[in-house]
């Protein structure tokens, strides 16, 4: 029951390890400063742009659509497929050579349009590597959102439309606000997940071309593990565990808000 | 004459926005599909036909590459390595899982929520965040190399999450069925033995699902612990086998879809335990 404990206790060997010394190199480390920026890029872009569009696409899958069933399969399968499958799969997709890849392939039948390097290009991976994170973990988001409409009370939004708001106002002013729980933890779920990404990254660029895609795991493995420098890897493991830290405290304090629904 | 104009209006009003809903999710079906299916495409084509024409049907489909694979005896190790790690470390989430959620949904101690509150905190240390303390600890008890570390790891990591899902189950079984239980005899652990935990079914089912699934993607965990491949897990053997074949694009995607196959399968058979398990445990946690 207490195995949970059992890994906390494991920090208290770790930090023996930590010097200040390390994190000042880390901290003055530019390849780690970018790491953290490159994360917090992922947070605001999934953020931005992933759950939106999550909730849009709940939205419209909504709770009667026919064929609502068959697009959550649909939709949710990346989540279940793993991160290394989804990393190789899409190395294909965005190779270079239009030969091999889709996406290539399909970028030149566009007049004027050359072949893009993608993942070997340092201004273009890591938005190759964002549209993969959302390709893999929209459908989780989604998925929630549909649970969460599912309590929302259908009379609601009929109050709101017999009252004259039109479609979008009553999403705007009825549903949405009636999801913030929903929404807060899948905000909650995709900056935890988007701070320590590790797998996709790994699997698809290593952290290249020149560290342009690097993360704070991937930098965190890479000098714990393969170049073992346990005490070097500790302390960014720290600094990683600061952020989540702050965020979770921050989020803590969020969740006070009370929940609208829960007086329905 | 003006009542049947408005009606039709209204029914094209209706039916564009149901176009467009269509035409939007139709996209993003094929967004998610396509990539998938070239993968499976890929597979059924000789390495020639692959380099010639990518991208159409495989006519006539080739199954020389999952032969291939399927006759080396690593591939069948790593299946096996996977499935071991994936039922002990659901076997053992479930068991530890059900009996601390029934402490927390029914009994009162000194320190409980205390206890609880340490629980709960689990919920904030994504692995990718604890792998370093826990590599040491694991190779302090000398576990380097050897699956019961990853089932250990795997396990410990997914008590949090899983055990506030059966709580929150546990606590919506009525109260009078225990005290009718005890009546009659029954003790604690009777009750739980015998009454709630066929009652809960639903719920274990989605936990142990979850458990699955996370288990047999997971790629950190056993990426740091083991160094023997003779170990390796389907995840790291995909991963190495990718890096090692990266020229024959043709015989790593007959791999891949055959590493992804059982997931995928499973998904298919599981979905209803899956989904439930994970709102609960979302909108619950």
């Amino acid at each position: 029951m207490y195995y949970s404990l059992f890994n906390w206790n494991g920090l208290g060997p770790a930090t023996r390890f930590i010097g200040l010394n390390n994190y000042k190199a880390i901290l003055t480390d530019q390849v780690f400063v970018e790491a953290i920026e490159h994360c917090l890029i992922i947070v605001v872009f999934s953020l931005a742009v992933q759950l939106p569009l999550a909730l849009l696409l709940a939205i419209m899958v909504g709770r009667d659509l026919p064929g609502r069933v068959f697009f959550r399969s649909v939709f949710f399968m990346p989540y279940v497929i793993s991160e290394v499958i989804t990393g190789i799969i899409w190395i294909s997709m965005f190779s270079p050579d239009p030969e091999n890849g889709l996406i290539n392939a399909l970028l030149v039948l566009i007049p004027g349009v050359h072949a893009q390097n993608f993942l070997g290009d340092i201004n273009q991976v890591m938005l190759c590597v964002f549209l993969v994170l959302t390709w893999k973990y929209f459908g989780l988001h989604m998925l929630l959102y549909m649970a969460g409409l599912q309590n929302i009370p259908k009379e609601l939004e009929e109050a709101a439309m017999i009252d004259g708001a039109n479609r979008w106002q009553t999403i705007w002013y009825v549903t949405i606000p009636l999801l913030v729980t929903t929404i807060r933890t899948t905000i909650y779920l995709s900056v935890l997940g988007s701070l320590t990404q590790f797998p996709l990254v790994w699997i698809m660029t290593r952290g290249g071309p020149v560290n342009a895609s690097e993360m704070m795991a991937t930098y965190m493995y890479r000098y714990a593990f393969l170049r073992t420098q346990l005490g070097y890897g500790s302390a960014v493991a720290l600094v990683m565990l600061v952020f989540c830290l702050i965020f979770s405290v921050a989020y803590q304090w969020l969740n006070r808000q009370p929940d609208p629904l829960s007086g329905v | 004459m003006a009542t049947l104009d408005v009606r039709k209006v209204d029914s094209f009003k209706k039916k564009l926005p149901r176009f467009f809903q269509y035409l939007v999710l139709g996209i993003v079906t094929l967004i998610i599909i396509v990539p998938l299916v070239i993968m499976v495409f890929g597979a059924l084509k000789t390495r020639g036909e692959m380099f010639l024409h990518p991208y159409t049907l495989p006519i006539p489909p080739h199954w020389e590459n999952f032969g291939q694979i399927l006759t080396t005896p690593s591939f069948w190790d790593m299946l096996r390595n996977s499935l071991f790690v994936m039922v002990a470390s659901t076997a053992g989430v479930l068991v530890v899982c059900s009996l601390a959620a029934f402490v927390f949904a029914r009994m009162e101690f000194r320190g409980k929520d205390l206890a609880f509150n340490i629980l709960t905190l689990g919920l904030m240390f994504p692995i990718t965040v604890a792998i370093m303390p826990v590599y040491l600890v694991i190779r302090q008890m000398k576990l380097i190399d050897t699956l019961l570390a990853v089932i250990l790891v795997q396990t410990a990591f997914g008590i949090s999450g899983n055990t506030l899902i059966l709580r929150g189950f546990f606590l919506s079984i009525p109260a009078e069925l225990q005290d009718a239980a005890s009546i009659d005899g029954c003790s604690a652990f009777g009750f739980f033995w015998r009454i709630l935990l066929p009652l809960a079914r639903p719920a274990l089912a989605a936990v142990g699902a979850l458990t699955m699934i996370v288990s047999w993607n997971d790629l950190l965990t056993p990426l740091v612990l083991l160094n023997r491949d003779a170990l390796w897990t389907l995840p790291l053997g995909t991963m190495q086998f990718q890096g090692q074949y990266s020229s024959d694009m043709a015989l790593t995607a007959a791999f891949v879809t055959l590493s992804a196959l059982p997931a995928i399968l499973f998904y298919l058979f599981a979905e209803r335990q899956i989904v439930s398990g994970l709102t609960a445990g979302a909108l619950k946690g």
